[in-house]
């Protein structure tokens, strides 16, 4: 296997595991939130470099020199369906984003805090009075 | 009717009596009749079974097909017939004796005590025309099931924690070996019926079927083979009659019934003396009969050293299973007939005392037998059936047990089955012989003569006691009746 | 002429219904629209069904684009089983969440409460239908987003914890998926499962394959709750409202099953998981561990919502362990649980709903003495309980049954003990309630209550029938999860 190989595959690990590491190690929900959020992107441009070749023009029908639609053959074209995948993945990953910063405002609302340790504590004085652990 | 649709009218009979004692709770007089009405018809339509088994008819009947060629069936053989004939005469007579025990003793939710009753009846007879291993499988686990409030009747801790023991050892023992054993004879044999000469023969190894013994014969919880016995004396917190009947009949009666018919048509006795796989087990057998027989002498609660007593019992009938000959087989079926009788005796008496005198504990009963004499001579005649002197009815199944032994050349067995008669003369007639030979108690509260104000147990109870130990004798006299059906088994 | 539009219909009445409810400000009305909604579905489930059992291979082009190009539908014997689990239970549900939500969730949320409840529905049947390998991952995420609003009505603050988390579990879930199918497509130019199946044997020595494979596996694995990725679950199902566990516990990680099915077996192909990766050696030990400590851990809880959630991680290691037999028998066992454990478990959590609605507690002390005061709901808790357990004549001793017999097939036999005896384990967490509510002194709260309202008692009951019903007469369900199992093994039907 040859090394370094694919660049943008760096990118996009490099990019994952740094949102995989905000993720983990925060303790903030909104900064939890948001390395989520550099974790799905990552996905996305593993998707859209994917289907990029290098001097390839956009998916478009180019007419050959008879004026016949599609008629150019051997035209180098980026492939388009990652890209169009992609925007149904942007469109989830705003609504999970949404979803998620939401939960956060509710939890502040009712916490008062968005601090996992200290919303942990809280709960566990919940499960301690129902009497839910020993 | 035919004989198949019978069949199924004794599983129905029970389960429609305990529907009718729940809609006549209001009155407990007619709830009560209602309880010995469908006795005696359950008895009647048994009785009919019987004459078209001896007959030769093998009737059938197909209930439902839960899993594709794994029908829920019922069919009547020989054996099944005896354990029905004993589970259904019994069931009237124990009735009849629950009606006093129940009263005289003032307990309480006995609607509910005699709709369960009902329904564990109706559990056992499914047992015992189990058409296969399937359908045994599932009446043996809902016999389990509709026993449990019986268990826990009285809703003490103590009998919640009974409770836990009797279910835990049931369930997980049946589980998580005899499913197992079923799910495997299934695979090996692709049938699950019972056949005569067994299915497994030419089927399975050696091995396998040695394992497969075993997982039966310890999967089989409710035959009290030691080490999965404790659920037995657990059990005793139950009132009387549901130890009577329940624990000293139907329910591990099942349990060696569903071994022996296991033996006799799942293995084979044929190709099992042929493997020898059982003759460990016999050993096993045979030491639950003298630890359990040693356990009851350091019992002083009465109903504890029955219980124990039964255990020993109950191990027989493994054993004759396990010696798997003729001899073996007849001698283990006739003692399922026969320690029923016996033993069913013993717990009325110990309940009567329980009612009339309010003693459990052997130690308190000195003298009593001047004061209950019926109790105490029906509790000798008992006494005599379960240590097998004649003229009571245990004489045979020890006889033929004993025959047994020696055809499998194992004159071991015969020395242990002269022990543990030995023993059990120890245990049991001790405590007739006290109450009436020892002086009474000097009574604490000073009524002058001991045993003031107590007397026989109430009359319907009474009854009971008579009848049982009648029968006794007269299984001596005449045991022709299952002998016959057990030969039909066995084979000549 | 709607009989051919079938598949269609079966996700757009939902969706549909989806966007009405929150459209109308009346609760009563947002219900019926949901209702309707889910009863199309299970319609449309019937019929699909019944048309592939009469051995026809349903293939739909959605909008009328051919399958490489459009997305495609595709129903046999595995799926539609999925779809009638799902929208059956949809039906049930939907009809117990009447009554259930109006006392557990905000009055002015509920329409938006039938919103999600539908999302999640349509979503959930959606991965089911689909024949393309993308369209899982939208539909998944559809699902999840709705799953993790409906979590998060709970009336207990802690269920708003449980729904964030569980969304940051679901979604590293979801991108790892989409990560699988991204790698699937690089290598083969195709989305359609099908034609992936076909091209891929081809590519089986490729890393990227593996890599996809690995992807994928992990992905849908914390969708489903395989132990060790468990860890959302137990909180999330039991601080949600009732009828959302309800629904939930019986359809989502079923849904979630029935992808790693169909990778496994029609995607990569049987010979590829199972032979060059033995991916059962792996399967196998964590299925084992999951049956047993899980079922260990749910013996200690006092929530009872969460018991039933901890026993739910052990049952789908049951599932689990059907699949890594990866024989006729172990995966007609795993297709049969998928069914069973629906009904069961949606028994069980539709009669803690009741008992929530009633009592307001779920925990093992609010229940206790609860047998005299609400009979008809306790004796359904009961008949599920011995279902889960898996007493004969329920669903559970079916399920058993093909499970242990797959294991002995396989030789296996201390596995088979080993199911058989970790049922033990069931019957003791689930004893002791059943002795708290029979022999339990009933607590000042619970004395006073009285049974549940017959609304809720319907549902709950309709679901113990079919437990009953199911395992008194398997002939249909051993059936049809026999062909499913030969269809994915790739075998003739």
């Amino acid at each position: 296997m040859e090394f370094p190989g694919l660049f943008n595959y760096w990118v996009v690990i490099f990019l994952m595991m740094v949102g995989f590491y905000a993720l983990i190690s925060r303790g903030n929900l909104v900064k939890k939130v948001v390395g989520l959020n550099l974790f799905q992107t990552s996905v996305i441009i593993f998707y859209v470099s994917t289907g990029k070749i290098v001097g390839g023009t956009a998916p478009i029908l180019i007419e050959d020199d008879h004026g016949v639609a599609g008629g150019a053959a051997e035209v180098l074209y980026s492939n388009p369906l990652p890209h169009v995948l992609m925007l149904t993945a942007i469109v989830v990953g705003v609504a999970t984003m949404a979803m998620a910063l939401a939960l956060v405002v509710r939890i502040k609302e009712t916490y008062g805090t968005i601090e996992d340790d200290e919303i942990q504590e809280q709960v566990l004085a919940d499960e301690l009075q129902e009497g839910a652990r020993p | 009717m035919n004989p198949g649709e019978l069949a199924l009218l004794a599983l129905v009979i029970p389960a429609g009596g305990a529907v009718l004692v729940g809609l006549l709770r209001a009155s407990p007089n007619l709830r009560e009749a209602a309880s010995l009405i469908t006795g005696g018809v359950l008895l009647g339509v048994v009785m009919q079974i019987h004459r078209a088994v001896s007959a030769g008819e093998t009737p059938r009947f197909v209930l439902a097909e839960p899993l594709p060629g794994i029908p829920l069936e019922l069919v009547v053989e020989p054996l099944g017939m005896i354990f029905a004939l004993v589970a259904g005469s019994l069931w009237i007579v124990t009735t009849l004796y629950a009606i006093g025990y129940m009263r005289g003793h003032h307990e309480k939710n006995q609607t509910r005590f005699y709709i369960f009753f009902a329904l564990a009846i109706s559990c056992t007879m499914g047992v015992a025309f189990a058409g296969n291993l399937f359908t045994l499988f599932i009446f043996y686990e809902a016999l389990t099931l509709s026993t449990f409030p019986l268990v826990t009747h009285a809703g003490t801790d103590a009998a919640k924690r009974a409770g836990r023991v009797y279910l835990g050892i049931l369930l997980s023992t049946s589980i998580g070996f005899q499913l197992l054993a079923i799910i495997w004879t299934y695979l090996l044999t692709g049938t699950i019926g019972f056949e005569m000469g067994g299915i497994l023969e030419g089927r399975a190894g050696a091995g396998v079927v040695a394992v497969l013994l075993a997982l039966y014969v310890f999967g089989i919880g409710k035959a009290a083979v030691m080490p999965f016995h404790r659920w037995l004396p657990a059990a005793m917190v139950a009132p009387t009659p549901v130890s009577a009947l329940l624990h000293a009949v139907a329910v591990v009666k099942a349990g060696v019934f569903s071994i022996l018919k296991i033996v006799i048509y799942v293995f084979g006795i044929d190709f099992l003396t042929q493997l020898g796989a059982s003759v460990w087990l016999m050993w096993v057998a045979a030491a639950t009969i003298i630890l359990a027989s040693l356990v009851a002498f350091r019992k002083d609660n009465l109903k504890a050293r029955l219980a124990y007593s039964t255990i020993s019992q109950l191990s027989y009938v493994v054993l004759g299973a396990m010696l798997a000959n003729t001899m073996g087989i007849i001698g283990g079926g006739m003692h399922i007939v026969m320690h029923a009788f016996g033993k069913i005796t013993l717990f009325f008496c110990a309940g009567a005392v329980m009612v009339a005198a309010h003693k459990t504990e052997i130690s308190d009963m000195k003298g009593l037998g001047r004061t209950m004499p019926v109790t105490f001579a029906a509790f000798f005649v008992g006494t005599l059936s379960i240590i097998g002197l004649p003229p009571a009815g245990g004489t045979w199944s020890k006889w033929f047990l004993g025959l047994g032994a020696l055809d499998a050349g194992q004159v071991g067995l015969v020395a242990v089955l002269m022990v543990s008669s030995l023993l059990s003369i120890g245990y049991l007639m001790i405590v007739p012989v006290r109450a009436f030979f020892s002086p009474a108690a000097s009574n604490p509260h000073g009524h002058g003569h001991g045993n003031g104000g107590i007397h026989e147990a109430p009359l319907p109870s009474l009854i009971a006691i008579v009848i049982t130990s009648l029968c006794c004798f007269a299984l001596f006299v005449y045991p022709d009746p299952f002998f016959r059906l057990m030969s039909m088994v066995a084979g000549p | 002429m709607i009989a051919a539009h079938l598949p269609a219909i079966q996700i757009v009445a939902p969706l549909l219904a989806a966007a009405l409810c929150v459209l109308v400000p009346w609760k009563r009305v947002s219900w019926g629209i949901a209702m309707a909604g889910a009863v199309t579905a299970f319609a449309a489930a019937v019929g699909l069904l019944s048309r592939v059992l009469g051995g026809e291979d349903i293939r739909y082009a959605l909008g009328g684009w051919a399958a490489p190009w459009g997305i495609e539908y595709r129903v046999d014997a595995v799926n539609g089983l999925v779809l009638l689990i799902v929208a059956g239970i949809g039906v049930v549900v939907t009809l117990f969440a009447l009554t259930s939500v109006e006392r557990e969730v905000d009055e002015r949320r509920i329409p938006l409460f039938y919103g999600a409840w539908m999302l999640c529905l349509c979503g959930l049947l959606g991965i089911a239908i689909t024949g393309d390998a993308f369209n899982i991952f939208v539909f998944l995420e559809i699902s999840s987003l709705g799953t993790y609003a409906l979590i998060a009505m709970g009336s207990d603050r802690r269920a708003l914890v449980s729904a964030f988390r569980y969304l940051i579990m679901g979604s590293i879930g979801a991108s790892f998926i989409v990560i699988g199918i991204g790698l699937l497509y690089v290598e083969t130019g195709t989305l359609n499962l099908a034609d992936l199946a076909e091209r891929l044997p081809a590519l089986y020595g490729e890393r990227t394959v593996l890599v996809a494979f690995a992807f994928l596996t992990v992905g849908t694995s914390l969708k489903l709750a395989l132990f060790p990725l468990h860890v959302w679950l137990p909180d999330a199902y039991a601080f949600a409202p009732s009828a959302v566990t309800g629904l939930i516990a019986a359809t989502s990680t079923k849904v979630a099953v029935y992808v790693l099915l169909r990778f496994f077996f029609t995607v990569f192909g049987v010979t590829y998981s199972f032979d060059e990766l033995s991916l059962g050696m792996w399967l196998l030990p964590l299925a084992l561990v999951a049956i047993f400590t899980m079922s260990l851990v749910a013996i200690f809880q006092r929530n009872i919502k969460r018991m039933l959630a901890y026993s739910s991680v052990a049952q789908i290691g049951y599932i689990i362990l059907g699949i890594s037999f990866a024989s006729v028998t172990g995966l007609t066992a795993a297709t049969l649980h998928l069914f069973n454990h629906a009904l069961m478990k949606g028994a069980l959590f539709l009669a803690l709903g009741c008992v929530m609605y009633r009592v307001g507690s779920v925990h093992i002390d609010a229940l206790r003495g609860l047998g005299r005061r609400m009979p008809w709901t306790m004796a359904a808790f009961t008949a599920g309980g011995l279902s889960l357990i898996g007493v004969p004549l329920t669903v559970g001793f079916v399920s058993k049954w093909y499970l242990v017999l797959g294991a002995l097939e396989q030789g296996m036999w201390p596995v088979a003990a080993l199911v058989l005896v970790t049922s033990t384990l069931a019957v003791v967490y689930i004893w002791r309630v059943v002795e708290a509510v029979y022999f339990g002194e009933p607590s000042a709260r619970a004395d006073s209550v009285s049974e549940a309202p017959l609304r809720l008692l319907v549902p709950t009951w309709a679901l113990i029938v079919a437990n009953l019903y199911f395992g008194i007469d398997a002939s249909l369900t051993t059936n049809v999860a026999g062909q499913a199992a030969r269809a994915l093994l790739g075998g003739a039907p």
